[in-house]
């Protein structure tokens, strides 16, 4: 069985004061996350006060390696299939996202992933991961 | 201070409409509202204590109060999703325990099988919920959060599509029975993993109904439950938590459940082995797994194991489950089952399920609710039960 990839509208990403700097950097083709200035721990989803010590965080680029942790085509949400996965960056975070690129039904868990970008309906690069 | 045998279920009363168009929400809730207090035997004057939760049209319960006719002196309306009314069951015993009200009316109803809804679309959130912008992009709907969490769990544990599919089949056993319930006809493992893949690894008939209705419970002093002409059902022991993505160190392979349950059996000193019945969440196969493991009664990675082979099938079994068909064959109201869990495990203690499915000399049941999403954020919520 095979299930390529096909590209799917995204809609429009949330722009707002916590996402700004976020989809600035994903347009210079990096991947931000937000690390502690107190306790050094990076987390996920981005938030300005660290959910582990309530200490302020600042934005770090990563390297947009690692590994699926999770990983699930979606067959009758739309007429496109698609994965959704959870993706855990070397940085030690896993996120939600989308792997694209590639035939979905190859998709395994602990399979190496990069960093890609697929447009949103305005053009704004979205990070996505594709097999390494 | 405990809720163990501080207050009681009175009034329950599950919808008999799966289908709803010509009917209003808060119809709904002022049917469900009559039908439980008229099972308990008392009266809307009676009523000083209300609970509801998101699907309650209005600001709050403001709206609603005043729909229903309600004088009240506490007022609670909670929200942890399909747990939501698990949790009113046990605030309304602690508000009784505190003499804050003395009769609690709480009320659930829906029709998102008239709207449209359905698991394969992503649900409606407010405005500025902080988690929205990091993953919207992705088409995270219901279906796919509960699939990745089915995923990890067979790469960690070795759990098959035939194990999830016991689940179903079980469900299904008993809903043959339920005249009321959605899908009624006996599937067997082949007829689930032969249903179309929705998001891997879950199948449709791994997924619950999309069904209008509603239900209703009565909670109220032991005084009053004394007085009234109805089987006693005693509150023991209640437990609740939320989980959610833990700052990004994701764990898919438990529940808020290994919290609210350790708290429920702690709190009514009772073990996962003297439970006679359960009714558990199943908005999907996956969601009753996980939340056995999590709830003890089996170890972490052995919830394929303990489904298989008709071990939920009531007479047959080790731990008889959602004896009226579940959110996976009968009812799943307003997308939000934790209603009619409370409700049949109140049947099973009165000894008014289903003759073909009523556990012999039920004397303990336990009802567990999850709410949300299991793979990102999720509500959960247990209660045990006992007959008084």
């Amino acid at each position: 069985m095979s299930t390529p990839y096909q590209d799917r509208p995204l809609g429009s990403v949330v722009v707002d004061t916590s996402t700004e700097a976020y989809w600035a950097a994903a347009r210079e083709g990096v991947l931000k996350l937000r690390r502690c200035t107190a306790c050094q721990q990076a987390h996920w989803y981005p938030r300005p006060v660290c959910p582990f010590c309530q200490g302020d965080t600042e934005w770090e680029g990563t390297q947009g390696q690692g590994e699926i942790y999770s990983v699930s085509v979606t067959r009758r949400a739309g007429p496109i299939p698609y994965a959704l996965a959870y993706v855990r960056l070397d940085e030690g975070v896993t996120l939600l996202t989308n792997i694209v690129d590639c035939d979905l039904d190859q998709l395994r868990i602990g399979q190496r992933v990069k960093l890609c970008f697929k447009p949103d309906d305005g053009g704004q690069p979205v990070p996505m991961f594709t097999p390494a | 201070m405990s809720i163990r045998r501080q207050a009681c279920i009175a009034g329950a009363y599950e919808h008999p409409t799966r289908k709803a168009p010509d009917k209003t929400v808060a119809q709904l809730h002022a049917e469900v509202a009559r039908g439980a207090l008229a099972d308990a035997g008392l009266a809307l004057s009676d009523v000083d204590g209300y609970f509801c939760a998101g699907d309650a049209p209005g600001l709050g319960a403001n709206s609603m109060a005043d729909y229903l006719g309600l004088k009240l002196r506490h007022v609670d309306t909670t929200d942890t999703g399909g747990s939501a009314y698990l949790l009113h069951v046990a605030h309304a015993a602690q508000a009784i325990a505190l003499g804050k009200c003395r009769v609690a009316l709480i009320t659930l109803a829906g029709r998102p099988r008239s709207e449209g809804s359905s698991g394969v679309a992503p649900r409606i959130v407010g405005a500025g919920t902080p988690d929205v912008p990091w993953e919207m992009p992705y088409g995270p709907v219901t279906v796919n959060n509960y699939a990745l969490a089915a995923a990890r769990h067979m790469h960690e544990f070795g759990t098959t599509s035939e194990q999830l599919a016991w689940v179903k089949v079980a469900a299904a056993a008993h809903a043959q029975h339920n005249p009321r319930a959605m899908l009624r006809d006996p599937v067997t493992v082949d007829d689930v993993l032969g249903s179309p893949m929705i998001a891997d690894p879950l199948h449709k008939l791994d997924c619950c109904v999309v069904s209008d209705g509603g239900g209703a419970l009565v909670v109220v002093h032991p005084d009053i439950a004394k007085s009234l002409q109805r089987p006693v059902v005693n509150l023991l022991g209640a437990g609740e938590a939320i989980k959610g993505t833990l700052g990004g160190q994701v764990d898919l392979t438990w529940s808020a459940a290994a919290f609210s349950g350790p708290a429920a059996f702690a709190e009514a000193g009772v073990k996962p082995a003297d439970i006679q019945y359960a009714s558990i969440y199943d908005s999907f196969t996956i969601s009753v797994l996980i939340a056995l493991e999590d709830l003890g009664f089996c170890a972490k990675g052995e919830g394929g194991r303990f489904v298989a082979d008709g071990n939920l099938i009531s007479g047959t079994g080790r731990l008889p489950f959602n004896t009226d068909g579940g959110g996976l064959c009968n009812n799943h109201p307003a997308n939000r089952g934790g209603m009619t869990k409370v409700i049949e495990a109140v049947r099973q203690l009165r000894g008014e399920a289903h003759p073909a499915v009523q556990v012999k000399n039920c004397g303990l049941a336990l009802a567990h609710g999850m709410g949300g999403l299991l793979g990102s954020r999720h509500g959960s919520a247990t209660l045990i039960m006992e007959r008084g």
